[in-house]
């Protein structure tokens, strides 16, 4: 399947999918306002809003126990919020979940097949739910599972089950799809072949809603994302806002023989300057690396471990979600 | 309707892909029946009254093959079923299927199509191997026979339903499955011919739906006739398994 550059998927996204819904003024693929949800006495998510708009690819992330599964099973009308009000293409997952299903599609965490049903079985059972469905044989070409369209399920490998769940959450053309930790247990290639096909899975129409513990994953991918902590949603933002909010700017580092640079601290965009021993860390905003290089460079020291450091989507997380039990 | 089909379809073939539920539910009534009806014979001696009165006025081997037609129906509807439905809960198809937009109707419809389909295929099988081995007799009222197997195995495909909802796990399934499979065969006729029973077993056995599934095809099939209470508890007790089926039904 092609892979087309971010901003051209964004750029072709299929105009008028997702029309007003009828009857009212609702033009998010998705809405949550003020969901509460707690089992027994432990609060599952508090009070958690967002809104997701038609073609985004929006993240969710957070630690573990965060409430980022109940969300998206609340979403789905697999159980029911204590309080608040969700909206998914217009529908209303409580009470109408059935018309809601056909719609969209699903990829859970814990969930399973017979041990003995066989992949293309699987894909045909699926695609008879909806008429709109496209034929098993595609999609399991597209999701690289076809050589193993006639193994039983207990027989594949657990990038293979994902896979499969992945392509069954799609056998109904879904207008919006849930994906709850979509590559866990994909290797590295698998995992970036999954990426690409989600961005495909966009560039068709389809709003993506992707739970994930991997940051990398969430800022290749994402437009925007939710942070989860503890059952409260304390950011929406994109990848990029997110960093900025906790680390703008930049530290370059270097080891250099002098004991000394004083002039550092006159390089434009420069912050601060800390040594231990003979290496240096500058902390700085604007084209920072360009600047300090230039610098150390017309003064004769070209040192051979020169190297940039930004803030990752990691760093933010870790500060937002506000633990080291952070996934 | 179309989610129906392919869903009893794909469970006919995963049913038939597991040997040991092909065994218990097929192998294993026919062998006891081909022993049983080798060691109580296919003779009936007339003249002897306590006798005539046990076997029903029939030879053992003919009052037997209705009563393991029923035990077919018993093994799919306390075992096979239960045990499918729980470990569909404990490993998250349910929640797969739910999810996906699959409707109870169809997953619960399925379950009992299937049933109904394996308790025709066994008993077909059943009748095959007696009447080769031991020359028992086809029904004597075809109507009533197939009425009374209609209602029996659609009661134990719900009462398998209801099982299968009210057990949590795969474990519990199948071990409160097999007790009960067991109990049934010993005391409701297609272990010692129930006129052997002491009291406490008879009234024992009087509560255990085999006992009346084995009554109604047995009169059915030996040309006794149509037993009214024995079809009313019959419907009554799959109306009542049916109702609680949809009371108990989890997904997860």
């Amino acid at each position: 399947m092609a892979t087309a550059p971010h901003w051209f998927i964004a750029a072709t996204i299929p105009a008028g999918r997702f029309s007003a819904v009828p009857g009212t003024n609702d033009t998010h693929a998705l809405r949550v306002s003020h969901l509460s949800k707690r089992y027994g006495g432990v609060v599952a998510v508090r009070d958690a809003s967002f809104e997701v708009e038609p073609g985004e690819i929006f993240g969710i992330i957070g630690p573990n126990g965060s409430g980022k599964t109940t969300t998206v099973e609340c979403l789905q009308g697999l159980r029911d919020p204590d309080q608040g009000e969700l909206s998914v293409l217009g529908l209303d997952p409580r009470t109408q979940g059935s018309a809601l299903r056909n719609r969209i599609g699903s990829q859970l965490q814990e969930s399973a097949l017979p041990d003995r049903i066989r992949v293309w079985e699987a894909l045909d059972l699926f695609g008879a739910l909806s008429p709109r469905s496209r034929s098993w044989a595609s999609l399991a070409r597209d999701w690289d599972i076809y050589e193993k369209r006639n193994s039983a399920f207990a027989s594949l490998s657990g990038g293979q089950r994902q896979r499969l769940f992945i392509a069954l959450a799609l056998v109904n053309d879904p207008e919006l799809v849930f994906l709850d930790e979509m590559t866990t247990g994909l290797d590295p290639a698998a995992r970036r072949l999954a990426w690409d096909l989600v961005r495909a899975v966009r560039e068709r129409g389809t709003t993506v809603v992707l739970v994930t513990h991997f940051m990398d994953e969430a800022e290749a991918l994402c437009d925007r994302i939710a942070v989860f902590r503890q059952g409260d949603v304390v950011a929406v933002d994109t990848p990029a806002g997110l960093i900025e909010r906790v680390a703008a700017g930049s530290t370059v580092t270097f080891t250099a023989a002098d004991s000394d640079l004083p002039w550092l601290a006159e390089v434009p965009g420069v912050d601060e300057v800390s040594r231990e021993g003979t290496r240096f860390a500058v902390a700085g905003s604007g084209p920072l690396l360009a600047h300090v290089a230039s610098a150390l460079v017309a003064r004769g020291i070209a040192p051979l471990d020169l190297d940039t450091r930004r803030a990752t989507l990691e760093d933010a997380f870790m500060e937002l979600s506000g633990g080291d039990d952070a996934a | 309707m179309s989610t129906l089909v392919k869903l009893t379809w794909v469970e006919t073939k995963l049913f038939v892909r597991e040997p040991l539920a092909v065994i218990f539910s097929f192998a294993f009534p026919i062998f006891v029946l081909f022993i049983l009806s080798g060691v109580f014979g296919t003779e009936l001696d007339r003249g002897d009254e306590e006798e005539v009165r046990i076997w029903r006025g029939v030879t053992p081997n003919n009052y037997y093959l209705p009563a393991y037609v029923g035990l077919t129906m018993a093994a799919i509807g306390l075992i096979t079923l239960p045990l499918r439905l729980a470990s569909y809960r404990e490993e998250g198809v349910l929640r797969r299927f739910r999810a996906a937009g699959v409707p109870v109707a169809s997953i619960i419809g399925s379950q009992a199509l299937v049933a109904l389909g394996m308790a025709v295929i066994g008993s077909i099988a059943m009748v095959v191997v007696a009447r080769i081995g031991y020359g028992t007799e086809l029904p004597q009222l075809w109507p009533e026979t197939i009425a009374a197997f209609a209602l029996s195995a659609l009661m134990f495909a719900a009462i398998g339903v209801f099982l299968g909802s009210l057990l949590p796990t795969a474990r519990t399934a199948q071990g409160a499955g097999l007790i009960a499979f067991f109990v049934m065969m010993f005391i409701s006729g297609a272990g010692p011919p129930r006129e052997t029973l002491t009291g406490a077993m008879q009234t024992l056995s009087e509560v255990l739906p085999l006992t009346h599934v084995v009554i109604l095809l047995q009169d059915a099939w030996l040309g006794f006739g149509w037993d009214l209470p024995a079809m009313l508890v019959v419907v009554a007790t799959g109306v009542v398994a049916t109702a609680a089926s949809v009371r108990f039904f989890r997904w997860e």
